[in-house]
């Protein structure tokens, strides 16, 4: 199974990211085979719809769950119709996280932020 | 002539000034562009009012002829189209209605459908035909309520376009075809800041421009020091006056029932005027 976490930076000790759809990667981890692969968030510098990419592109990484600390409502619309469970993610190393989720600390994420809609773009 | 009133920030006399310079000129159109919260109409008292709703267009994919390409999902730079499953999911409130996706689609899946974004209310106050731009309860941008309102061009000399608060899109649509802008602001440091963003955003849009201060106390000359420096011209004063802010909070126009105020204003338009002919005389 594959864990989708947004990530700073693009190594093995990176702290999760506090925002999900302007994240600068992702993270996805192989639960099989231990692998780690890093995804560029294309959505990071967009001008609109950020949550709604990122969410297309950890969908496209075939992730089955997702590790956030927090997700707006509209990457949550795609993340469900996807399937993807959302658990919610601790502060600190994204490494920690994927062992807090398989010894199943993790609690699923409830709270969804109401969406910015261009509200800050104008 | 188009002059449109805009401010850094809310409640700094954009309404106060953009009323009153309709009230005095022979006829005006008075376009309240402050869809979000519009309040012009609260002083005009309209008669005779007209609706007109305002739709704009959103995709429509036809999943029969759709082969999940995903051309639109990576054509939309908004990113109101998503690929999940076998499904193109469209974000209504996200999509900017420009149309590419059905231009892209090679397979001529997507049409467009109306949605419903606000209304334009027309009406007449005396010498002043009042329009105002309403947004639908849930829309997140007002550009294309205020692109609708000012598309809609009557035949007056004096067009007063009482803009939203700040410098972001809805206020660049708003003074897109203004001959001239005028800057409202507080003499305030905080009022400078804001200036500065209109200031800035009209030298951007290269638009003849010149400042109305408002709320004046002797002594602070903050506001007055910046124009200086920055070479802008003061159009206009308002004094600090309890008596035009209890006419204002009780929804009266100043030019409309203190004979002062309306002289005030009608050199105000006045000197806004010359500004505008010189401006066009020294273009050509």
């Amino acid at each position: 199974m594959k864990i989708a976490i947004p990530v700073d930076s693009n190594n093995e000790n990176t702290d999760v990211c506090v925002s999900f759809g302007r994240a600068p990667y992702f993270l996805i981890h192989d639960t099989e085979s231990k692998k780690n692969v890093f995804i560029l968030n294309e959505a990071a510098n967009a001008q609109g719809g950020a949550g709604i990419k990122a969410a297309q592109t950890v969908a496209d990484s075939k992730a089955e769950v997702l590790l956030t600390p927090r997700c707006g409502e509209n990457a949550a619309e795609v993340i469900n119709t996807a399937n993807i469970k959302v658990y919610k993610s601790e502060k600190g190393a994204a490494k920690s996280n994927i062992e807090a989720f398989e010894k199943g600390k993790l609690s699923e994420l409830k709270e969804i932020q109401p969406g910015m809609h261009g509200n800050n773009a104008g | 002539m188009r002059i449109a009133v805009l401010s850094g920030k809310g409640g700094t006399g954009k309404t106060l000034v953009a009323v009153n310079l309709a009230c005095v000129a022979d006829y005006a159109q008075y376009i309240d562009c402050d869809a979000e919260e519009p309040n012009g109409h609260l002083f005009f008292k309209p008669q005779n009012t007209e609706e007109k709703i305002i739709n704009r267009l959103i995709p429509v994919i036809d999943e029969t002829k759709c082969d999940l390409c995903r051309k639109c999902v990576d054509f939309c730079r908004f990113n109101a189209l998503a690929l999940i499953g076998n499904k193109i999911k469209v974000f209504d409130k996200i999509c900017h209605s420009c149309g590419g996706c059905k231009i892209v689609c090679p397979q001529n899946a997507i049409t467009e459908k109306e949605k419903r974004i606000g209304k334009v209310i027309s009406g007449t106050s005396e010498n002043v035909r009042v329009e105002t731009g309403i947004m639908e309860v849930g829309e997140s941008s007002a550009v294309p309520v205020i692109s609708a309102l000012l598309a809609d061009k009557i035949d007056v000399e004096t067009v007063i376009i009482d803009c939203p608060p700040g410098s972001a899109c809805s206020v660049m649509e708003s003074i897109k075809d203004a001959d001239y802008c005028v800057l409202v602001a507080e003499p305030t440091l905080f009022g400078v800041h804001n200036l500065n963003m209109v200031y800035e955003l009209v030298k951007a849009f290269k638009k003849p421009h010149g400042v109305i201060l408002n709320k004046c106390v002797e002594g602070i000359d903050i506001a007055e020091n910046y124009c200086k420096e920055k070479q802008l011209k003061v159009i206009s004063r308002i004094k600090f006056d309890k008596e035009l802010g209890k006419l204002n909070s009780d929804g009266e126009i100043v030019s409309r029932v203190n004979a002062g105020y309306k002289a005030m204003f009608a050199d105000t338009l006045k000197s806004i005027k010359e500004e505008v002919s010189h401006e066009t005389a020294s273009d050509s």
